[in-house]
């Protein structure tokens, strides 16, 4: 099973193993994970499940579709290049080690 | 005893986020948040939606991790009532006697399932759907053949038609009005729905009603009596006829209440140090008109301009409603409200690959309905959020990007 390290605004980093196919999202939610909130439930509404997805992994993920894209203009931390939503992410074994940031705010 | 901070009494989606963004601003005397049901307080969209089809996992989603309350001094009653408000003495007290004093009073209550007002409403298998354990006992009944039979074309209604259909139930539906959704979407877009659920085998009857439920002499529904006088056999009925706010703290502490706890711009209620947020309160938009707004959306919006009003930052309310409902494969997303609306304008045509309905009452856009555009949903609430009114030509031309309108009002 893949592997995402979420790493907090204060520098705690926790790892999870999640079933592939699982969202960034999910696997935060289901592990309880804080610091993405998903208030639209993953539904591509609220960009509350922003992540700053750490460089060595930013070209690896699946291109940045128009809603993802549209949304990310609307996240409470700064958007910047590795940003991402957590809910339009799903990980795959290739993705077995991906690190993600968590933002210091989601609304 | 700790000092009096904020309490509040509802730990849905409001009640969460009004601790959580307390939190958030800063605030740091106490915060309890007290909830009725059962369990860490979660989401209820996924209720009537995976949940029932099951493709969610059979664990609902939490609002917050569990960890969350006591990493935020956030004490959270559980499974507790609060039975009445003092409001001379600032206090509440709670079904275990329980009294505790407040400096802020938040009344996210929420709402129930209005009861089918009919013979046979509290049979052992009319259901309604609001809890995470009607949901779950819901999920258990639909199964292949089972008779299912809805009260009520809304959106509960038809989002359990959508997943009990999914499980191969036997699915009617009935709606009282001429057609179905008439209070939350235009004639279009509801048509439209209506013919994706009759194309995937589901039977819709509008302008008829429930007059009956026939008991089978065991205390269970066998079937339902219509208005027609007509029946139909059900191994299952479920109730989908509204909510009704939840208010009775309210009347019983004296506030101003109708159809839901009535609060002005900054949701304060006719007591200042009580506020009210959500399902259960009814507010003024910004044109002055008294609305309830049942939704995520709202109850998250609300709960964050409270927070903000409790930690000095009193603005008026405003934010444009956004609501989304699943049903089949269509993704349905509004902004914006259709009350008042006078001519529908469509972008792209129903039977294709999504479109959008944009509402308008006279020169004015008040909503947009979009199905399988989230695109168009997107730039509808900036659209909306910023005053403008596309052209209707542009709007109907699926070439014209209707996001040129909004760089006219970035200069501003």
């Amino acid at each position: 099973m893949p592997t995402i390290t979420y790493i907090s605004p204060d520098g705690d980093a926790e790892a999870v193993n999640v079933a592939v196919g699982t969202t960034i999202k999910d696997a935060a939610v289901e592990n309880g994970i804080e610091g993405i909130v998903a208030e639209c439930g993953g539904n591509a509404m609220c960009a509350t499940c922003h992540v700053y997805v750490d460089p060595a992994w930013t070209d690896r993920l699946p291109r940045i579709q128009d809603v993802e894209d549209e949304l990310l203009d609307e996240t409470a931390s700064p958007r910047q290049a590795n940003s991402r939503l957590g809910c339009q992410v799903a990980v795959t074994d290739d993705l077995d080690g991906l690190v993600v940031r968590l933002p210091q705010e989601q609304e | 005893m700790t000092a009096a901070g904020v309490i509040i009494v509802g730990a849905g989606h409001a009640g969460v986020q009004v601790a959580a963004s307390l939190r958030q601003r800063g605030y740091e005397q106490s915060i309890t948040l007290i909830g009725a049901e059962h369990g860490l307080p979660y989401q209820r969209p996924p209720l009537s939606k995976d949940l029932l089809t099951a493709r969610a996992s059979a664990e609902i989603a939490a609002l917050r991790p569990g960890a969350f309350y006591s990493k935020h001094s956030i004490e959270l009653r559980i499974g507790r009532r609060v039975l009445c408000i003092d409001r001379k003495a600032r206090q509440v007290q709670l079904d275990d006697g329980e009294r505790l004093m407040y400096m802020h009073l938040v009344l996210a209550t929420g709402a129930r399932p209005r009861p089918l007002p009919i013979p046979g409403g509290d049979l052992e298998n009319v259901v309604a759907l609001r809890t995470i354990d009607d949901a779950l006992a819901l999920r258990r009944r639909l199964v292949r053949g089972a008779r299912v039979v809805i009260i009520g074309a809304g959106f509960i209604g038809l989002e359990v038609a959508a997943a009990a259909r999914s499980l191969d139930a036997d699915v009617t539906v009935l709606e009282l009005a001429p057609r179905c959704m008439a209070r939350a979407l235009s004639e279009p877009t509801a048509d439209h729905l209506v013919s994706c659920h009759r194309a995937a085998g589901c039977t819709i009857r509008t302008a008829v009603t429930a007059k009956h439920i026939v008991d089978d002499g065991r205390g269970r529904a066998a079937g339902v009596t219509l208005s027609d006088s007509t029946s139909l056999e059900a191994d299952l009925v479920v109730a989908g006829v509204g909510v009704v706010p939840r208010t009775e703290l309210a009347k019983q502490a004296r506030l101003h209440v109708d159809d839901g706890v009535v609060v002005d711009a900054r949701l304060a209620t006719s007591d200042p140090a009580i506020w009210a947020i959500g399902d259960c309160c009814r507010f003024p938009l910004p044109d002055g008109r008294l609305v309830r707004l049942e939704s995520v959306q709202n109850a998250t919006d609300q709960a964050r301009s409270v927070a903000d009003a409790i930690t000095g930052d009193a603005a008026p309310y405003v934010s444009v409603p956004w609501f989304w409902s699943d049903q089949h494969e269509q993704k349905l997303q509004i902004a914006g409200l259709l009350d008042g609306h006078d001519e529908v304008v469509l972008r792209g045509a129903p039977g294709e690959d999504g479109f959008s309905a944009f509402l308008y009452d006279g020169p004015k856009l008040v909503a947009v309905e979009s199905i399988n555009r989230p695109r168009d949903h997107l730039v509808a609430r900036k659209l909306l959020a910023a005053g403008e009114s596309p052209r209707r030509q542009d709007v109907a031309d699926t070439e014209f990007d209707l996001k040129t309108n909004l760089l006219a009002t970035t200069s501003r």
